[in-house]
């Protein structure tokens, strides 16, 4: 029994070592000529402009969700003029930026590896070396850094669209008017709860390439394991999200105190 | 030892002209050097040594599984050998890293038993993919050589078709103008004619022996007995990852071994 604890914790940590290699290697590589500008860009526009409406959406029915729980609350104590503030240093800090960084790996995450994997079973991986080309910089170079760009574009826009539903809750149920709302809402935040909240999300948008684009390059039997990279690309990069949100809160807590 | 013969011992049988020039062509393209290479716990080729000529046609037979894809991936590069060398034009193809091989890589075309077409972008990009990937040409010369290339394999129609419009036959064509696409000096071919029809398969045969009159370098894999005949300079056979018999089709007609015998009187399609 203890030995095959050993055993299942030896290979874990064989697999976190492997994909950390695979995501330092993506990233030194990113930084050597030839640069793929044109490839980076068409994956920050899939992954970034076509995540936009589930984004913005969530953000919205997030907003209003967190409006109404947060009126529930304070109303007790009548500090119902905290409410925008409230619900704009909770989406800002938190729950903004982990939303975020699930819901693209939940879409973004398991399309990566689909197609990664799927293009490794039907070697069109072994088709773009053979054509001399560099099949690790341009297919998951190229998303990776994608990731890592659009996640915190990402992370301001379900930002935005929150406070706005917060806004649309409030209205309908107090009449606030958007001035004294959006007034209120950004009276005690600032750029330092704003600035490392967000571009931790950068941190989730490398975890999410690097893990999809991992298991896509190692995905073998055929289309059964496509969808096995596929869902594992969504449960891996969402528990690392999770993981290593402890972590950056933790970092953030120490460079920016009582800002994480 | 003859041509045809199988191997003693090492169980690498000599050609049935010279190694190095075997059709009376230029020098050494590609050379093999005791390459063995396993998967897990099996050998799939073992101690092979080939030696292929410039500009001449190489036909690689033998049973399904037996190791002659792999030994196509193994010149370009894509697989590397546990043990031995792999020589293409004097460099030693599994030392190559980045640009070296690259540019390696860029004197070859390889076809796939599959095709490997890209299946994100149409029959023509993925034709005009290594033009773009690999000259400065402007987009319309591109396009037009894209499509001379696919007219080559009877596809010019099908320029702006997605893979999976097509059916196999034309994959397998598109793939081939894929991997012609660079002109390379050597073409490495996997099962040109499999799922042809006879008509098409004589064409692509009458493609390839153009290429090869060009000067273009061709190691064909194949089952296609006939096909290999027309085809081939030298044909070789290899068995449980071992090349058992290596000469010309006449020699290895004459082969000692009854299986090289019955191979090459079969009519084997693909």
């Amino acid at each position: 029994m203890l030995e095959r604890l050993g055993v299942l914790v030896l290979s874990l940590l064989a697999w976190v070592g492997d994909v950390a290699l695979f995501g330092a290697r993506a990233l030194y590589e990113a930084v050597l000529p030839p640069f793929e500008f044109k490839e980076t860009w068409r994956h920050v526009f899939e992954i970034g402009w076509r995540s936009l409406p589930l984004i913005a959406l969530s953000g919205f029915a997030i907003g209003v969700v967190l409006s109404m729980h947060t009126r529930a609350s304070l109303e007790r104590f009548g500090a119902e003029a905290m409410i925008p503030a409230g619900l704009a240093i909770a989406l800002i800090r938190e729950t903004g930026p982990l939303t975020a960084g699930l819901l693209v790996a939940g879409r973004v995450g398991a399309g990566i590896g689909a197609e990664l994997g799927a293009m490794k079973v039907t070697e069109q991986i072994d088709a773009l070396e053979a054509v001399a080309v560099d099949a690790f910089k341009f297919l998951a170079v190229t998303r990776i850094l994608a990731c890592i760009i659009a996640m915190p574009l990402l992370t301001a826009i379900i930002d935005f669209c929150g406070i706005f539903g917060g806004y649309v809750a409030e209205s309908s149920i107090s009449g606030m008017s958007a001035s004294l709302y959006f007034h209120r809402a950004f009276s005690i935040v600032e750029f330092s709860d704003f600035i490392p909240a967000t571009f931790k999300t950068a941190v989730f948008g490398l975890i999410i390439g690097t893990v999809a684009s991992y298991l896509g390059f190692n995905t073998t039997q055929g289309t059964e394991g496509v969808g096995r990279t596929s869902t594992a690309s969504v449960v891996l990069s969402s528990i690392c999200i999770i993981l290593i949100n402890v972590v950056l809160v933790k970092l953030i807590f120490f460079v920016f105190p009582v800002r994480a | 030892m003859t041509g045809g013969q199988r191997a003693a011992g090492g169980g690498q049988p000599a050609a049935g002209g010279t190694p190095q020039d075997p059709g009376g062509r230029g020098g050494e393209a590609i050379k093999l050097e005791h390459v063995t290479k396993s998967f897990d716990a099996r050998k799939v080729l073992d101690d092979v040594t080939i030696e292929i000529a410039e500009g001449s046609a190489f036909c690689l037979l033998g049973r399904s599984g037996t190791g002659k894809s792999v030994t196509l991936k193994h010149i370009i590069g894509l697989l590397r050998p546990d043990d031995g060398h792999v020589f293409v034009h004097g460099k030693d193809v599994p030392a190559l890293t980045g640009r070296e091989l690259a540019e390696v890589r860029r004197s070859m075309g390889f076809l796939f038993q599959n095709a490997a077409l890209f299946d994100s972008i149409t029959v023509g990009e993925n034709v005009a993919f290594p033009l773009r990937r690999h000259t400065d040409w402007p987009d319309s010369k591109i396009r037009e050589v894209a499509r001379a290339r696919l007219a080559d394999v009877d596809l010019e129609d099908d320029y702006g078709k997605m893979p999976a419009d097509l059916s196999g036959g034309m994959k397998k064509r598109a793939g081939l103008a894929r991997a012609m696409a660079l002109d390379p000096k050597i073409l490495l071919v996997d099962e040109p004619s499999a799922g042809l029809d006879p008509i098409t398969a004589r064409e692509i045969d009458e493609l390839l022996v153009g290429l090869k009159e060009k000067g273009t370098t061709l190691v064909v894999v194949t089952h296609n007995i006939p096909s290999a005949r027309h085809i081939g300079d030298e044909l070789a056979m290899l068995h449980d990852g071992r090349l058992i018999a290596r000469g010309t089709a006449e020699e290895l007609d004459k082969s000692d071994d009854a299986m090289v015998r019955a191979f090459m009187r079969s009519e084997g399609s693909g």
